[in-house]
C-alpha cells in the first residue's frame, strides 16, 4: 500500500491503496464516485472513460500511480453541477439512456469529442465513440445527442455551470 | 423526482413503519388470491400492500412492481396509476416492490409488464383518485360530482377552491374502497399514450443512478470467485498460499455456484477488503481440477451431432392435414437446412450482489435482478430458509435480456456472506460473464414445403433439432416438456399453411441454456422466414406479395404488420443497382413486429445494410418513444447476434472471453431506422421488449439474397465476406 493524491472533480483526494489498483476501483470504491462504471476491465467497452487532463480515458486499465500525474481528473459526477451539461441537456431531450449501465462512459467521450471538435461529422462521432459499447442498442439516439449538444453549444448556452471542467 | 432504491439508506417497508398515523394507503388486499382493493392508514399497513402511499405532508409514493432493466417499466408501469390518480410522475417517488407476494408477479420477463398490469393499475389509481374527490366532498359538505381531481389536488369546481391530497387522507383513509371505480376515457388521457419523459433518465445521464454494482453496506468485504471455465469439473484441491499474501486478501472460501435446479460448480472465492484485492488474490489461487471428461466437449461435434439428428424423426409438435402424403405428392419440393449460433447475454453490469445474514436464518440482498420475487424464491430455495426470511432490494439493472431471471450470483453471494459471518459483494469479471453462462441455446432447423403447379403450398414442415434451455437448468424438465418451449412460434404464423407438420429432436447438452431476449422465437424466426422467402423464390413470386395475396388472404394482425412495412419502405419501387430488400415477421407470446431491409453490395463480397423499416403492432401504446426505443434496441441486438462472434466451445468451455473476441456491435455499424408503431386501440395489447428481436436477422438474410443472389442459411454471417 501507499499513499496518492489525486484531484478528482476539482477535489483533492488522498488515498492509500495497491499503487497497481486501477482508476476505477479508486474512484468506486476507495474515494466512492459510483457513476463510473466496470464493464470489461481491458479498456474494451469504454463504460470506465473518465476525462485525464480533459481527454478521455478509460479507467480501469489506468494503474493509480500512472494516473496520479493527471493535474485533474473528472468524472460523469463532475461535468456539471445540476444535470445541465449541454451533452446532458441532448441525452435528456432525445431520451438516450435505456439501462443506463453504458451511458457515464458514453457522455465522458462525447464531451471530450465535442471539446475537440464542436461541430463532428457523423463519421467523426463514430470514430470517437466506436469504443463505447451499448448493449440496449442506443446508438442511433447517441448519435442524435451529440449533433443535437453541438447545436445547443453553438446556440450559445453554456456548456454547463460548474462543471470540473 | 428522486430515486428510492438508495444502498444503505433502507427505505421500503421499513418506512412505512414510521409513516404518521395519518397516510394513505392503496392497493390489493394480501388476502391469497383476492384482488379486492383495499384502504388503510398507517395503522393497517403492515396487512396492505399499497402501491400507492399517501402522506399528510403531501408526499406520493408510487410502488412499481417491475424491475427496470432499460425497457422502460420505471415510467410505463407507474404511468398506469399516475394517469388515473391525476398526478405527474415527476412529482411522485417511484418504489420498487420488494418482492412481497401480495404484489403477485413482480418479474421483468416475457415482454409482459405493461400488458399485464395495464387494467388492475389503473384500477388502483383510479380507486385511490375517487376516495380524494368523495373525502373533499365531505370536507367541504358539498356534492361530490362538483368534484374534480387534477395535478395532485381536487377541486370544486363552482368555487374553485382546492386542496392538497395530503390534507386529504385523513379523511380519505375512513372511506370505503371504490371496487369498480370508473376508469378515465382514454381520449382524456394525459400520460398514456404520449411521449413522456422517463423519470429514470436524469439519473442515468448524471452518474447518480444506483445499480446493484453500486451498493455498499457497512462491514462489507468483497468476493471475486474462481470457477472453473471447463463446464462439470471437479475441484480436487487448491492452494491459497500466494493469494493469502497478497495485501488486503482475507480468506478463500471453497463453495458451490448453483444455477437453476440440477446444476452445481465448484468454485473459490477469495474475500478481500476491496474488489482489487479480492480479484489480485483470485489470480494468485492455485487450483487443481478433474475436468472428469467433459473437456473433450466441443461446438464442432456438438453441431455435427445435430446435424445427425436431424435425419431422425422428431417429437410431433403439430400435426394438421397429411404432410407426409402432400410433400410426396407436390409438383414442387423445397428443403433447407438452418444453422444459429448460442450467444451470451452480456448485459453491460456484470453479475454482482451484496448479501448480509441478519441472524442465523435471515439474509438480505441488495441486487440487480429481473424480479425480486424469483430471488426470494431463489434463495429461500438453495439456503433452505423460509421465503419470508429473505429480503431483496431490486437495483436499476445494467442490462438483463433474461440473464438476471437466474440469480445464480445472488445465491453465491449469500453463500460467501454466511461462511464468512460479514456482508459480502460479490462481482464477477467480464470473463466470468462471457465464459459461465447460461446461454442461449442454438437452434438448427430442417424445413421442407411442397408447393402447388399455382405457387400456393400444399405441405410445410419445420423440425427443429436443439438443446432445450429448460433442461440444462431442471432435471424434472426433459423432452416432452421442453418441445412446445423450443418450437416457439413455428406453429403460430398466420401463414395459411395447409398439411403441416413440425417437430422437436431434442439433443442434451450439459452446459447451462437460458432464456435471452425473445427466447426461442431469436433463433426460430430465421429459419422460418427465410424459408418462407424461399418458397416465394421458388413459387416464382415477390417475397412481400408472396406473404399478402398467397400466404395471407385472410385479415390479421400480421397481415396489418406486413402491409404496413410495405407501404413505408416503398416495397414496389425500384432501388439503386446493386441494392436488395429483404422484409420478414415472427409473431410469438411477446407480440408481434417485422422488418423491411435494404441492403447494397459493396466491394470484396461485403454488403453494406443501407436502411430499416421496423413496424411493431401493439394495439394500446403507454410511450410511444419508448416503443421506438424498444425497437432500436432489439434491432442492434438482433444484429450482433446475426453477425458477431457469438459463443462456441472448445477443450469443454467456452472459446470467448472478453468483448474482443465475444463482439458487440458498435456506433459505426448501425443503419439508419424508421419505426412505426401500430395501436389502433381494441382491447388486446401485444408486447414491446422482445418483439422487435425475431424478424430482423431473416429480414437482413432475405435482403442479403435479393442483393446478391446468396442465401444465408447459418448464423453469425460476415457482411463483409459473404464468398
Amino acid at each position: 500500500m501507499a499513499t496518492f493524491t489525486l484531484t478528482v472533480n476539482n477535489k483533492a483526494y488522498t488515498v492509500d491503496a495497491d499503487p497497481q489498483t486501477p482508476l476505477l476501483w479508486v474512484l468506486r470504491d476507495h474515494i466512492g464516485l459510483k457513476g463510473t462504471k466496470f464493464g470489461c476491465g481491458m479498456s474494451l467497452c469504454g463504460a470506465c472513460t473518465v476525462h485525464f487532463d480533459g481527454v478521455a480515458m478509460r479507467s480501469c486499465t489506468l494503474p493509480l500511480a500512472a494516473a496520479v500525474s493527471a493535474k485533474s481528473i473528472t468524472t460523469i459526477e463532475g461535468i456539471s453541477a445540476n444535470i445541465d451539461h449541454v451533452v446532458q441537456k441532448a441525452w435528456i431531450e432525445l431520451q438516450v439512456p435505456q439501462c443506463g449501465y453504458c451511458q457515464s462512459g458514453q457522455i465522458m467521450s462525447a464531451t471530450a469529442l465535442l471539446k475537440q471538435t464542436p461541430h463532428p461529422t457523423d463519421a467523426e462521432i463514430d470514430a470517437a465513440m466506436q469504443g463505447n459499447i451499448c448493449r440496449c442498442g442506443t446508438y442511433l439516439r447517441i448519435k442524435q445527442a451529440i449533433h443535437r449538444a453541438a447545436e445547443l453549444m453553438h446556440n450559445g448556452h453554456a456548456t454547463a455551470t460548474a462543471g470540473a471542467e | 423526482m428522486q430515486q428510492v432504491q438508495q444502498p444503505i439508506n433502507r427505505r421500503g417497508f421499513l418506512k412505512l413503519s414510521s409513516l404518521t398515523s395519518a397516510a394513505l394507503v392503496l392497493g390489493f388486499s394480501a388476502k391469497a388470491g383476492q384482488d379486492i382493493l383495499a384502504a388503510g392508514d398507517a395503522a393497517t399497513a403492515f396487512n396492505l400492500t399499497p402501491f400507492i402511499i399517501i402522506e399528510k405532508s403531501g408526499k406520493i409514493t408510487l410502488m412499481s412492481p417491475k424491475p427496470e432493466m432499460g425497457q422502460g417499466t420505471y415510467q410505463s408501469v407507474p404511468a398506469l396509476i399516475a394517469e388515473e390518480l391525476e398526478v405527474t410522475l415527476s412529482d411522485v417517488t417511484i418504489q420498487q416492490t420488494n418482492g412481497d407476494p401480495a404484489y403477485k408477479g413482480q418479474v421483468s420477463g416475457g415482454s409482459f409488464s405493461v400488458r399485464s398490469n395495464y387494467l388492475p393499475l389503473r384500477k388502483v389509481g383510479a380507486s385511490a383518485r375517487e376516495m380524494l374527490v368523495a373525502a373533499a366532498a365531505q370536507q367541504w359538505n358539498v356534492v361530490v360530482t362538483e368534484c374534480y381531481a387534477e395535478n395532485a389536488k381536487v377541486y370544486h369546481k363552482p368555487t374553485g377552491k382546492s386542496l392538497g391530497y395530503g390534507d386529504l387522507v385523513e379523511t380519505a383513509a375512513k372511506l370505503p374502497v371504490p371496487q369498480s371505480p370508473t376508469l378515465k376515457d382514454p381520449k382524456h388521457f394525459k400520460i398514456l399514450g404520449k411521449n413522456s419523459p422517463r423519470p429514470d433518465i436524469p439519473l442515468k445521464v448524471s452518474g447518480q443512478a444506483v445499480f446493484g454494482i453500486d451498493v455498499e453496506v457497512p462491514g462489507m468485504v468483497y468476493a471475486s470467485v474462481a470457477h472453473c471455465p471447463v463446464f462439470g469439473a471437479k475441484l480436487l484441491s487448491y492452494s491459497d498460499t500466494e493469494a493469502l499474501k497478497q495485501k488486503g486478501v482475507q480468506k478463500t472460501v471453497r463453495f458451490q455456484r448453483m444455477l437453476g435446479g440440477k446444476n452445481k460448480y465448484d468454485a473459490v472465492a477469495v474475500i478481500a477488503d476491496t474488489y482489487w484485492a479480492a480479484y489480485q488474490g483470485r489470480l494468485a489461487l492455485e487450483l487443481h481440477w478433474d475436468y472428469q471428461g467433459n473437456d473433450k466437449f466441443n461446438s464442432k461435434e456438438y453441431e455435427e451431432g445435430l446435424r445427425g439428428l436431424a435425419k431422425t424423426e422428431g417429437k410431433v409438435v403439430h400435426n394438421q392435414g397429411d404432410f407426409d402424403k402432400s410433400f410426396e405428392a407436390a409438383p414442387l419440393k423445397l428443403e433447407a437446412f438452418y444453422e444459429t449460433p448460442v450467444v451470451s447475454h452480456s448485459p453491460m453490469e456484470p453479475m454482482n450482489c451484496v448479501a448480509q445474514w441478519h441472524g442465523d436464518d435471515k439474509v438480505e440482498v441488495w441486487v440487480s435482478a429481473q424480479g425480486p420475487d424469483l430471488v426470494k424464491g431463489e434463495l429461500s430455495g438453495k439456503l433452505g430458509i423460509p421465503r419470508e426470511n429473505v429480503k431483496v432490494n431490486i437495483f436499476f439493472n445494467g442490462g438483463a435480456f433474461g440473464r438476471r431471471l437466474y440469480p445464480d450470483f445472488a445465491t453465491e453471494a449469500a453463500t460467501l456472506a454466511k461462511a464468512v459471518g460479514k456482508p459480502v459483494k460479490v462481482v464477477w469479471t467480464r470473463e466470468d460473464d462471457t465464459q459461465l453462462g447460461p446461454f442461449r441455446p442454438m437452434t438448427f432447423s430442417a424445413l421442407k414445403a411442397g408447393i402447388g403447379a399455382d405457387g400456393k403450398p400444399v405441405a410445410f414442415q419445420h423440425k427443429v433439432i436443439s438443446p432445450s434451455l429448460g433442461a440444462t437448468m431442471d432435471e424434472k424438465r426433459n423432452e416432452t416438456g421442453e418441445s412446445s418451449n423450443m418450437t416457439e412460434g413455428i406453429s403460430d404464423q398466420k401463414y395459411e399453411l395447409p398439411n403441416m407438420k413440425n417437430e422437436y429432436v431434442f439433443s442434451p447438452i450439459h452446459i447451462p441454456m437460458a432464456a435471452w431476449r425473445s427466447v426461442t422465437s431469436s433463433t426460430l424466426a430465421f429459419a422460418h422466414e427465410c424459408f418462407i422467402d424461399e418458397m416465394a423464390v421458388k413459387a416464382g413470386k415477390d417475397p412481400m406479395a408472396y406473404r399478402l395475396e398467397t400466404l395471407l388472404t385472410k385479415d390479421s394482425d400480421c397481415k396489418k404488420v406486413l402491409t404496413k412495412l410495405k407501404e413505408i419502405s416503398h416495397w414496389g419501387k425500384p432501388l439503386p443497382k446493386g441494392w436488395g430488400r429483404g422484409v420478414a415477421q415472427y409473431e410469438f407470446f411477446a407480440g408481434l413486429a417485422g422488418y423491411v431491409v435494404e441492403v447494397s453490395i459493396k466491394k470484396n463480397n461485403s454488403v453494406k445494410i443501407e436502411k430499416v423499416y421496423a413496424v411493431i403492432d401493439l394495439g394500446t401504446v403507454v410511450n410511444p418513444d419508448t416503443v421506438k426505443g424498444q425497437i432500436e434496441g432489439a434491432m442492434t441486438m438482433a444484429l450482433t447476434a446475426a453477425i458477431k462472434d457469438g459463443i462456441t466451445f472448445e477443450g469443454g468451455q467456452t472459446v470467448q472471453t472478453n468483448f474482443h473476441n465475444n463482439q458487440m456491435v458498435r456506433i459505426n455499424e448501425i443503419p439508419p431506422l424508421e419505426v412505426h408503431i401500430l395501436a389502433e386501440g381494441g382491447t388486446s395489447i401485444k408486447g414491446v421488449g422482445e418483439p422487435g428481436l425475431p424478424p430482423f436477422a431473416p429480414a437482413l438474410a432475405n435482403a442479403v439474397f435479393a442483393a446478391t443472389g446468396k442465401r444465408v442459411r447459418r448464423l453469425p454471417f460476415d457482411l463483409n465476406n459473404l464468398a
